[in-house]
């Protein structure tokens, strides 16, 4: 409902700092991706021509075609961000498992930046936390030590919340854990791809059909390429931010 | 129940009414000492049943996912909301209606029925846990989709049909959305021996509530919860303001009557509920956060539901402040026809309450398969409290011949048990 509140008046306002996304429908949603936060890590290593990238998360960070090929949104990611970002080599990593807590995800994260030492960590969760009921206070902190983690290793770390699931919406009580990402992003000035919103945008406005019944993956395989694409605008916009506070940025 | 028109109350004066026919207290005006026996009935307070039922439309349009319309409950306007009015309203008619009879017929009649009410709270809790299972049973049936195998994660439950109801029968495992009955179990199991407190000494009474609620925020006190965790609504935290709203009851409104009426409290009151709307602007309009100090929202966040904090509970204290400072006993508004659907509500809180829950999983299961544009969720909301108040009518209705027939149940085995 907030997110939505904040939606209409978005709308309303017209307030958009979209990027353009020419012929592309998915960026209804683009004006609830803003790049509040400055990644100066992602800025010198887009500097350095090298940019690489973990994500960490659940089965939501994860899809795989029927023969095997992923077709998530971080493979989507690498290639929307080679594209923005000419001449630098983009590399992201996935470490993402069914059934996983944000509590669980946390030790992921301490093993994925020391071995990996990416310059950015996108973390994915919530929603097993929501299936699980998890104590939203249990959440909070495991969140918040994952963020230690990660800027105790000097790496930037954008927060992705859960997915909107209008079919299992009254069974799944997702918006509080959705609304403690956003608390937690904005309160450690952290960057936060609001995917509940955004899909919630595509839900309303017909852009993608949420609710029907389907095996077959091409649906699956548009929110993806979307989730990657504005993604990718999120991390460019930020990492172009300067400043340790960026917050005049905002536009 | 013999009556449940408010604009009649000579049809039953005071020396008729019996505890467990009432269903609503019918008036407060004690001594705080709380030894002489109630003042007869000069008509009942409505603004007890016009709030509670205002509270249970508000749950219910909170309960429906992605509701439009929800965007009118309070939730939205400051930290409380509609859950903490329910639970100190059912705190007050508890000690209204069972206090009497714990005076009138003693301690161990008294526990009978309260622990009888909890039965049937307890019972009504199963049957929409029921309701939840087919509606996850069916949707697992007919909804598949690849972008949301991790949702699907939801169904687990069902592949251990005998765990998940064991642990749900324990009031452990409570799907979203079900956890204000438990809460209201435990809170009415545990009334017997605070209401005898109550009774003898209000004060030390007040005192132990709030010495319960310290400690569990202190020690971390809660009930577990399946499959991990602990409950939503602490009833450690929650019961104290159960415990309060039953010590108003009792004749603590009498002691804060001048309290309540002075300009300072009013005004502080109206100060703290600007406040809160301030901060709660500040999560719609995310860009504006930074106008909220960092020392400030170090201090406020998180601001707990599960025990619940203590700027929810005075945003509610507030809140009454200055309800009952604008809202009068004797308003006659109160009797109008206008407020006559929301009264019929609170009246019956239980099976309003049940049917709330039960008519936000069909608006919504509706919605999906119909429609989610704005206009269904506009319709669903509307039919949903349209549907509440016929119920609510339906049941004063069949109260009433049930009251009135010769020969009916004896008033003890009324099933209201006071709707307390």
């Amino acid at each position: 409902m907030r997110a939505f509140i904040v939606a209409l008046i978005g709308a309303v306002l017209s307030i958009s700092n979209a990027t353009a996304h020419d012929g592309s429908d998915c960026a209804v949603a683009a004006h609830l991706v803003t790049a509040d936060f400055p990644l100066p890590r992602v800025a010198a290593a887009i500097a350095n021509k090298q940019l690489d990238i973990v994500v960490v998360g659940s089965a939501s960070s994860l899809l795989t075609a029927p023969n095997g090929t992923p077709e998530a949104y971080p493979v989507r990611l690498e290639a929307a961000l080679s594209k923005r970002l000419p001449g630098v080599k983009v590399k992201v990593t996935t470490y993402a498992k069914p059934r996983t807590t944000a509590d669980a995800m946390e030790k992921e994260i301490e093993r994925a930046v020391a071995t990996d030492k990416p310059a950015l960590v996108i973390w994915q969760t919530g929603t097993v936390d929501a299936i699980r009921r998890v104590d939203p206070e249990v959440f909070r902190t495991a969140i918040e030590e994952g963020m230690d983690a990660v800027a105790a290793a000097k790496i930037d770390l954008v927060l992705m919340n859960p997915q909107y699931s209008p079919r299992t919406e009254s069974m799944i009580g997702v918006p509080p854990y959705a609304d403690a990402m956003r608390l937690i992003a904005l309160q450690h000035e952290v960057p936060l791809f609001d995917r509940f919103a955004v899909m919630r945008q595509w839900g309303e406005t017909g852009t993608f059909d949420l609710i029907e019944a389907t095996k077959k993956m091409d649906t699956a395989e548009r929110v993806h390429q979307c989730i990657a694409e504005l993604l990718a605008d999120l991390i460019v916009q930020a990492a172009k931010l300067t400043g340790p506070n960026a917050r005049g940025n905002i536009k | 129940m013999v009556d449940v028109s408010a604009d009649k109350p000579a049809l039953h004066p005071g020396g008729t009414q019996r505890s467990a026919g009432i269903s609503t207290p019918v008036s407060h005006d004690l001594p705080a000492a709380g030894s002489r026996p109630l003042t007869p009935a000069v008509g009942r307070d409505l603004r007890l049943d016009l709030f509670r039922g205002i509270a249970l439309w508000l749950i219910f349009l909170d309960h429906i996912p992605s509701n439009i319309v929800s965007w009118i409950t309070i939730r939205n306007y400051g930290f409380s909301d509609a859950t903490e009015i329910f639970v100190f309203i059912s705190g007050y008619t508890a000690a209204f209606v069972y206090g009497r009879a714990m005076r009138e017929r003693g301690v161990v009649v008294a526990s009978a029925r309260i622990l009888k009410r909890a039965w049937q709270v307890y019972v009504a809790h199963i049957f929409l846990f029921v309701i939840y299972l087919a509606e996850i049973a069916y949707v697992s049936r007919n909804f598949e989709n690849p972008l949301y195998a991790e949702e699907m994660g939801i169904f687990d439950f069902l592949r251990q049909p005998d765990v998940t109801l064991y642990e749900a029968l324990l009031l452990k495992f409570k799907p979203a959305n079900m956890d204000v009955l438990p809460l209201y179990i435990v809170l009415l199991a545990a009334f017997p021996v605070y209401l005898w407190a109550l009774l003898r000494s209000p004060m030390l009474a007040l005192a132990g509530s709030l010495v319960v609620y310290v400690s569990a925020l202190w020690f971390d006190i809660n009930l577990p919860a399946y499959p991990e965790g602990t409950w939503t609504f602490n009833p450690f935290a929650w019961q104290l303001l159960f415990g309060f709203g039953a010590w108003c009851a009792i004749g603590g409104a009498q002691r804060l009557a001048g309290f309540m009426r002075s300009p300072v409290v009013l005004g502080l009151a109206a100060a703290y509920l600007l406040f809160a709307l301030a901060i709660v602007m500040t999560w719609y309009f995310p860009r504006y956060s930074y106008l909220v100090p960092k020392w400030l929202s170090d201090w406020i966040y998180p601001i707990d539901k599960t025990n619940l904090d203590v700027l929810r509970f005075v945003h509610f204290l507030a809140l009454a402040v200055l309800t009952v400072r604008f809202v009068a006993r004797d308003w006659p508004v109160l009797k109008s026809p206008s407020l006559r659907p929301a009264i019929l509500c609170g009246q019956h809180s239980l099976e309003i309450f049940c049917l709330g829950v039960f008519l936000a999983f069909a608006a919504h299961f509706i919605m999906v398969q119909v429609s989610e544009a704005v206009w269904a969720q506009v319709l669903a909301s509307a039919i949903g409290i349209a549907l509440m108040v016929a119920v609510a009518w339906l049941l004063s209705w069949y109260k009433n011949i049930e009251g009135r027939s010769p020969g009916s149940r004896p008033p003890d085995a009324d099933l209201a048990g006071g709707e307390a």
